[in-house]
């Protein structure tokens, strides 16, 4: 493979050595679990953290004479996730064998896909930011395939003193390894660019993206160069497991490998690990010890093939992602790109804000969502599913918002309402009495009281027409904020003479 | 009373839908033969004669009713290849130890639903890896034939030596055999019976052990041409657990036994003519040509250029699936684990009680064709060959030829423990040489007696036909069968 370089050298990326500055070159190769009820090649369920050994058919465990038969769901997952990608999809792929010994590998080969992968080149526009200017920069990493392939089991050492267990009910789901090109000059790219594939994935409903559940991990291939200069010998950090120790170790691996060539060595091609106590990379294995897995087409699979018509019928039914989304907000709603990239960067997020924006003010809604709503959940460290308000809880706050009946600051009190207790808003602000008075009579009588108590400070008002304000703020406070503060406005200046 | 053994299965089926034997009486008389035979000849690796009863019992039941099946009460012997629920299942290897799977393969599960009655697991050569059954970890078959005059043993072929040695001495009405370069023809015609191999695809390969899948098929081994048309009816099926088995409906193959071959095209592949070939094998071959002539067929020269290296693409393409397909007998889940201090120790020392030499010659091959930097000059070098070869067939059939007549061996069955076949692997590999070109091209051939060798052993000629045109070799097959007449062994055991 020649790697063609498609970005241009950027300073602001740069990291200063001793003896000049670099540049890191990154590439990543994501296995993402498929979401799908059975795994790959047999029929067994795919159910996360059920008891060791429970999922395993006849072919998982690979007993003599079995036969692998593939799952269409995966596969309708995959070409899915390609198009998701803007990816050649390719109407004829391969499954070839892996092959290496390893007791959590029953078959003594993985069914992967080597030569002729399912899917092809494609795109993702990644979104890197916001600075301290709250600017996104777009960058676009190029996707070099995807390929299907089976996860394998889990070997567990802590179980017994002298033996290690194998739970097997991993072997055999699906996995799809999404391998980007060496797109990347940065930790924060990379991790952007994680973060959004991850996000167009959970929008396609491909893989529920949970790294701490394992269902999608992280190679992280990373080398340096002087800017602009020849590439470098990379290193692949295997198996990270979170989009803050890909940063990390990112970082800590382009220090070292900084280091390393500062000091006159060179940087060995090797596989390392990440040890997120330690913050930084260990070596696993050198290029010596590299594994010849003897990879050849499965003889007990006929190639994947179907035809356009197939890869039409998904497309169509694709939902839409992330990036369309984003610039419909902008476009329909006039919304700022910040404010929809926020909205966007969660399907979830999106359609709670599309409920509550629907037949109502655009970009109110999408402020509310923004920094009441995602400020809540973020300070109680809830999810939005998690949310205490709902869509339509907050569209009736806004309603009663828009309708006059009660002010934006009560609003905010009717919120925390609704976030600590429930119940339907509307009520809530009736059986409260939270209710706005725009009855002028109430308000001028309530006016009057204040302007009786405080004779001294309306002759003071009328020589220094700013002091109106304090007046209104006294009559606010004796309506219990209820009252229109415009229609206080109007008469507290009209009762005082003042403009 | 006649020895029910003799009965062939079309002639058992009669007389058990006559009701005038019971399946328990004809499963009995198996029994027996196998209690004094099997001690002498090695043919079962277990005998199941619980469960041979229970299931007779059942078809005589069923025949009572009215119900029978199609094989009802007919007893066989399986292959010990093939998954059994409940029963020995070790591809008579070292390595699969006190195997027993909790599954059944789909071929017998289809035989039991027929109505047959097993009798127990034959052996083979060990992963079906051999051409004379000495492979085996449950030590050789012996061939029921020996040659005139002679006490010295003979092989019975391989790797389903098994399976021919107790279809020709008796020990089974009919029995499941494997073929993967020659397995199934190969021994068929070293002990005088009809084996069939059939199109790719055809039987499914669901819970038969691997060997290399891309060339594995199952077919039966049996007395004549009827009874193998009638066992592979019941083996054959689609079947949704292997995606290489095909979706096409299976004919009814008996009903082209004793069909006319008047008219039909039959090839005479130039290249089956080696050089250094016995004369009585060219001369079985031209007495099979006049009688195909005489039936009323046409014989056309034809030229299947590529088969001179059909044999060394073989043993790439094989081994090389092989090595991949044998990588899960590793001592951690089943079969035999010899521990070691740490688990590539125990890898290296299972795999290695494990193994017999010729599994482990196979896996090192396999392993190195498929190396880094290996792998083009062999192992897709012999994708290429295999093409070719296929090609070669198609060219012919394209050109009107209906079948192809071969020689099915080389030679005679040969002595157990011969020095120049355990001397030089290679000349075992030979005995392949006639049949490997059908697996790699995927087609259907059947191995029919059709006279004696000089020293009074069984030779068979070869039948290759269409894919799926398994109908034409059972009416080909039966014409030539029908012209020389049966080959029975002298009972000597």
């Amino acid at each position: 493979m020649t790697i063609v370089d498609t970005r241009d050298p950027n300073p602001k990326s740069f990291i200063p050595g001793a003896t000049g500055d670099w540049e890191i070159i990154i590439g990543m190769e994501v296995h993402a679990q498929v979401l799908s009820d059975s795994k790959l090649f047999s029929g067994a369920s795919t159910d996360f953290g059920a008891e060791a050994n429970s999922h395993v058919s006849l072919v998982d465990a690979a007993m003599p004479g079995m036969l692998p038969v593939i799952n269409e769901e995966c596969v309708r997952q995959a070409v899915r996730t390609g198009l998701g990608l803007k990816a050649q999809i390719n109407k004829r792929s391969v499954f070839d064998r892996k092959n290496y010994f390893y007791p959590d590998l029953p078959q003594g080969y993985q069914i992967s896909q080597f030569k002729d992968p399912i899917v092809g080149e494609g795109t993702v526009t990644v979104s890197v930011g916001p600075n301290n200017q709250g600017e996104f920069e777009d960058i676009e990493v190029g996707i070099e395939r995807l390929h299907l392939e089976q996860d394998a089991g889990k070997s567990m050492h802590d179980q017994h003193p002298s033996m290690s267990f194998v739970d097997l009910n991993r072997s055999g789901v699906a996995l799809m390894e999404i391998v980007s090109k060496p797109d990347m000059r940065s930790a924060d790219e990379a991790k952007a660019y994680l973060t959004k594939l991850r996000t167009i994935l959970r929008y396609l409903g491909t893989c529920n993206g949970n790294m701490d559940e394992g269902s999608m991990r992280a190679d992280v291939n990373v080398s340096v160069r002087r800017p602009g200069g020849p590439f470098g010998t990379r290193c692949e950090i295997k198996n990270v497991n979170s989009i803050r120790f890909v940063g990390q170790a990112i970082e800590s691996e382009a220090r070292r490998q900084i280091a390393l060539i500062e000091d006159g060595g060179m940087v060995e091609q090797e596989t390392r690990l990440f040890d997120p106590s330690k913050g930084e990379t260990r070596a696993m294995r050198n290029k010596e010890d590299a594994h010849d897995y003897r990879y050849f087409p499965d003889p007990d699979l006929l190639p994947l093939e179907f035809d356009q018509a197939y890869i039409d019928a998904l497309l169509s039914e694709l939902p839409e992602l992330p990036d369309d989304k984003k610039n419909r907000f902008i476009e329909e709603g006039g919304l700022s790109t910040y404010d929809a990239s926020i909205l966007v960067s969660e399907k979830a997020i999106a359609d709670f804000y599309e409920e509550v924006a629907k037949g109502r003010d655009a970009k109110q809604a999408a402020n509310w969502v923004i920094n009441d709503l995602l400020g809540a959940l973020n300070k109680d460290g809830k999810s939005i599913e998690e949310t205490p308000v709902s869509a339509a809880q907050l569209g009736a706050i806004l309603d009663l918002i828009r309708e006059g009946t009660i002010s934006g600051k009560i609003a905010k009190d009717l919120f925390e309402i609704v976030w600590n207790e429930g119940g339907d808003p509307k009520r809530i602000v009736e059986d409260r009495g939270m209710k706005q008075v725009t009855d002028t009579g109430a308000i001028e009588k309530a006016v009057d009281d204040v302007m009786a108590a405080n004779s001294d400070k309306v002759e003071q008002a009328k020589a220094k027409p700013s002091m109106a304000g304090w007046f209104v703020g006294q009559v606010m406070k004796a309506t219990g904020g209820k009252a229109n503060p415009q229609a206080v406005n109007a008469l507290v200046k009209d009762k005082l003479g003042v403009e | 009373m006649t020895d029910l053994t003799g009965l062939t299965i079309a002639e058992a089926r009669d007389k058990l839908t006559k009701k005038e034997i019971s399946s328990i009486e004809l499963t009995d008389a198996y029994l027996g033969a196998i209690d004094h035979a099997n001690g002498t000849l090695n043919a079962y690796v277990a005998v199941t004669p619980d469960k041979a009863r229970a299931m007779a019992k059942a078809s005589d039941e069923k025949i009572g009713k009215g119900e029978a099946g199609a094989l009802e009460g007919i007893p066989l012997g399986i292959k010990d290849l093939f998954s059994t629920e409940g029963v020995h299942t070790q591809a008579a290897s070292h390595i699969l130890d006190g195997f027993e799977p909790r599954y059944e393969s789909t071929v017998t599960a289809n035989l039991w639903a027929d109505g047959a009655v097993m009798l127990g697991k034959l052996n083979m050569d060990e992963f079906a890896m051999g051409s004379s059954n000495e492979t085996s970890y449950y030590g050789p078959v012996k061939n029921p034939w020996r040659k005139a005059g002679s006490n010295a043993d003979m092989v019975p072929g391989g790797s389903s030596g098994g399976s021919a040695a107790a279809v020709a001495a008796h020990l089974c009405a009919g029995a499941t055999a494997t073929d993967t370069g020659g397995s199934i023809r190969q021994p068929a015609a070293l002990t005088g019976t009809v084996g069939i191999k059939p199109t790719y695809g055809r039987c499914s390969r669901w819970g038969i052990v691997a060997f290399a899948s891309s060339l594995d098929q199952a077919g039966p081994i049996a007395r004549d041409v009827r009874d193998s048309a009638i066992l592979l009816k019941s083996m054959a099926s689609s079947d949704a657990k292997d995606t290489t088995s095909v979706d096409r409906e299976v004919p009814d193959y008996e009903a082209a036994v004793g069909r006319s071959v008047r008219g039909l095209k039959i090839g005479i592949p130039k290249e089956y003519r080696m050089d250094g070939m016995p004369e009585e094998i060219e001369t079985l071959w031209q007495q099979g040509i006049a009688w195909l002539k005489d039936a009323g067929a046409e014989i056309v020269d034809v030229s299947l250029p590529h088969t001179k290296y059909a044999l060394p693409a073989y043993y790439i393409v094989a081994p090389a699936e092989a090595s991949s397909n044998l990588a899960r007998y590793d001592g951690v889940r089943y079969g035999l684990r010899v521990p070691g201090g740490n688990i590539a120790e125990m890898y290296e020392n299972t795999r290695a009680a494990g193994f017999g030499r010729e599994v482990k010659r196979r896996i090192m091959i396999g392993t190195y064709v498929l190396s880094a930097g290996y792998y083009d000059a062999y192992y897709l070098q012999a994708q290429k060959v295999r093409t070719l070869i296929k090609r070669d067939f198609e060219t012919v059939y394209a050109d009107g030829v209906d079948a192809l007549l071969t020689p099915a061996t080389p030679s005679a069955a040969f002595g157990i423990g011969d020095q120049d076949m355990a001397a030089d692997p290679v000349k075992m590999y030979l005995n392949d040489i006639f049949t490997v070109t059908v697996n790699m091209a995927g087609l259907p051939g059947i191995a029919v007696p059709a006279g004696l060798s000089a020293a009074g052993l069984p030779l068979g000629l070869q039948l290759i036909g269409r894919p799926f045109d398994e109908e034409t070799l059972f009416a080909a097959g039966a014409v030539i069968e029908q012209a020389a007449g049966r080959f029975r062994p002298d009972k000597w055991w």
